[in-house]
């Protein structure tokens, strides 16, 4: 039988203010364990949370890009649970109403676009971090993390695939990035998904029974999870079993995953309204600042790019995928007379440094307008394209301009008639097979003596001025 | 409202709370009287009521986002049962 996978997925995002949702600790990632903490973020009694405006309006600017109605009378509610990491023993977040509800993001997968739902968007507060492995006798708590305002976004059960899953995530993060409301770092935590998935028969249209696969913090982790449990379901119904609804957790250097103990699945949170905070009013005057602070939002400027730059649609929405990318690119191409060449350099070596190096755009050593100058240098025929990749090397090692580099190193392309007849002579004496190859009508031969100057030269001669050389040589 | 020992156990089992087979018939009966005795609110028409969505009727009490400075950590740790490292102990739990 065939089976469709189905999938929606929960997203946190941890909001980059600069204080923490309550109090005014600060949220910034690291430091000593305990040193961003407060009476407030510790969950001391008789203290009194304040909510920290910026959250409403960076939670609403998420909103307003996915295209979700705002409520303008939200509020917030408690949610029970005991766990260490929350000191309170209740996460003060939204339940009945959240401040965004019922919007969409579009993906493209395969060529085809689809929109999937949003069903809402709410804020509340991080927990703090438990160190269990090396203390023996307990568990260490640090609660700098308590209290980083996060806000959640929760899909509809839309997609259909792993990659169509991976797709949203990076849509997401993309707008997020966008709007600066999340730096989206997955490898300090600050974007994590949970994915619910469920198997049914092609052409079901009833849910199968889904599981929750919790805290993915790499698009890695996200796809390889969802094929995994995907396969599991299957196999489990396939050999006549059930699924049992349940929070699972994924072991990502093991490559399974494992159910959480049942015990700790008694979700039953008892929310009532807090009664510490007051409820939040997003009145149209509020509602009309915040939406006239969105920026241009990743489908916008990748349709600006197809327009304004003459860009294929590959192009555009790859250098509009991420917003350091795109800032890295407009910056290059000021005052650049090949946006073409400046965008297949980012494209092609850039992003292959930058995977290498596991850094974004923002950690380029160097500002746009050197690529701009490197891709002069080529369109001038100073240095060749071989030269270039090397220059380019050297410059996200020293940061330096493109032109000081070539002067420095001597990378110039040799022009010089006179020492480069000696060379091509010099190549025609070493490779008399060849030249008799060439002789004898074989052109292929020909390519490989300009490829033989070149090596000798270590790409610094001009190839056009070796070929009329070689040519002259080989033809008298 | 009819209140069961079953509901009495979860609800005690949520709150961490141990308690013996004689407090859970007394809880039993005496959640079952104040259940009862809320019950009445029922017997009024509420349709055109708008629901409170909070007891206090202000709203909007928001601060700058600004980092105003955090506690000294020795003095934060005094309150705890436990410390080390400059961390809160607590019984291990294991995921």
């Amino acid at each position: 039988m065939d089976y469709e996978i189905v999938m929606g997925l929960e997203i946190h995002a941890e909001l980059s203010t600069k204080s923490k949702i309550y109090c005014g600790c600060s949220t910034e990632f690291g430091g000593e364990p305990n040193t961003h903490c407060c009476p407030i973020c510790v969950g001391m009694p008789g203290v009194l949370p304040v909510l920290n405006k910026s959250v409403v309006e960076y939670a609403v600017k998420a909103g307003l890009a996915m295209d979700c109605n705002i409520l303008q009378f939200s509020k917030q509610d408690r949610k029970n649970y005991f766990y260490p990491d929350l000191p309170k023993a209740y996460q003060v977040s939204q339940f009945d109403l959240p401040l965004c509800k019922g919007g969409y993001v579009e993906i493209e997968t395969g060529g085809v676009r689809k929109k999937v739902g949003i069903t809402r968007i709410h804020i509340e507060e991080d927990a703090g971090k438990l160190m269990h492995d090396e203390w023996e006798t307990g568990t260490l708590v640090d609660y700098n993390r308590c209290g980083v305002p996060l806000i959640e976004i929760v899909s509809e059960p839309d997609m259909r695939s792993p990659e169509e899953a991976k797709a949203f995530v990076e849509n997401v993060k993309s707008i997020l990035e966008y709007l600066e409301v999340c730096d989206c770092k997955m490898q300090e935590g600050s974007l994590r998904a949970d994915v619910n998935l469920s198997v049914r028969p092609v052409g079901s249209t009833a849910f199968g029974t889904r599981t929750e696969m919790k805290n993915l913090n790499s698009f890695r982790s996200i796809l390889r999870s969802a094929e995994n449990e995907a396969r599991r379901q299957i196999s489990e119904i396939e050999d006549g079993g059930r699924i049992i609804q349940e929070t699972r957790r994924w072991d990502d250097t093991k490559g399974y995953s494992y159910a959480m103990r049942s015990k700790e699945e008694a979700h039953d949170y008892r929310y009532f309204p807090e009664p510490d905070l007051v409820p939040i009013v997003v009145d149209d005057e509020w509602l009309g600042r915040i939406r006239a602070s969105l920026p241009e939002l990743p489908a916008a400027r990748r349709e600006r790019y197809i327009r304004e730059f003459n860009l294929p649609e590959y192009d555009a929405a790859l250098l509009t995928s991420s917003k350091r990318l795109a800032d890295f690119f407009e910056d290059a191409i000021k005052g650049s007379s090949n946006i073409k060449a400046v965008s297949n350099w980012i494209m092609g070596e850039m992003m292959r440094i930058l995977k290498e190096k596991e850094l974004e755009a923002d950690a380029v050593p160097f500002p746009g307008h050197y690529l701009a100058q490197l891709v002069s240098l080529i369109d001038k025929g100073t240095i060749s394209g071989t030269i270039a990749r090397k220059v380019f090397e050297k410059m996200f090692e020293s940061g330096k301009e493109p032109g000081l580099i070539v002067k420095e190193e001597g990378l110039e392309v040799v022009n010089d008639e006179g020492a480069l007849s000696a060379i091509v002579r010099k190549i025609l004496d070493t490779n008399p097979q060849s030249v008799a190859d060439f002789k004898s009508g074989k052109e292929k031969a020909f390519g490989f003596l300009v490829g033989q100057a070149m090596r000798e030269m270590k790409g610094k001669a001009d190839p056009q001025t070796i070929n009329k050389l070689l040519r002259e040589e080989l033809e008298n | 409202m009819k209140v069961t020992r079953e509901t009495i156990q979860h609800v005690a089992d949520l709150a961490r709370l141990n308690i013996t087979e004689a407090e859970i018939d007394k809880l039993t009966f005496e959640m079952e009287d104040i259940i009862s005795y809320v019950d009445k609110l029922n017997e009024l028409d509420t349709k055109d009521v708008k629901p409170m969505e909070h007891v206090i009727p202000i709203q909007n009490v928001l601060r700058e986002d600004r980092v105003t400075g955090s506690f000294d950590r020795e003095k934060l740790l005094k309150s705890a049962p436990s410390q080390e490292n400059g961390c809160y102990k607590v019984p291990k739990v294991v995921e």
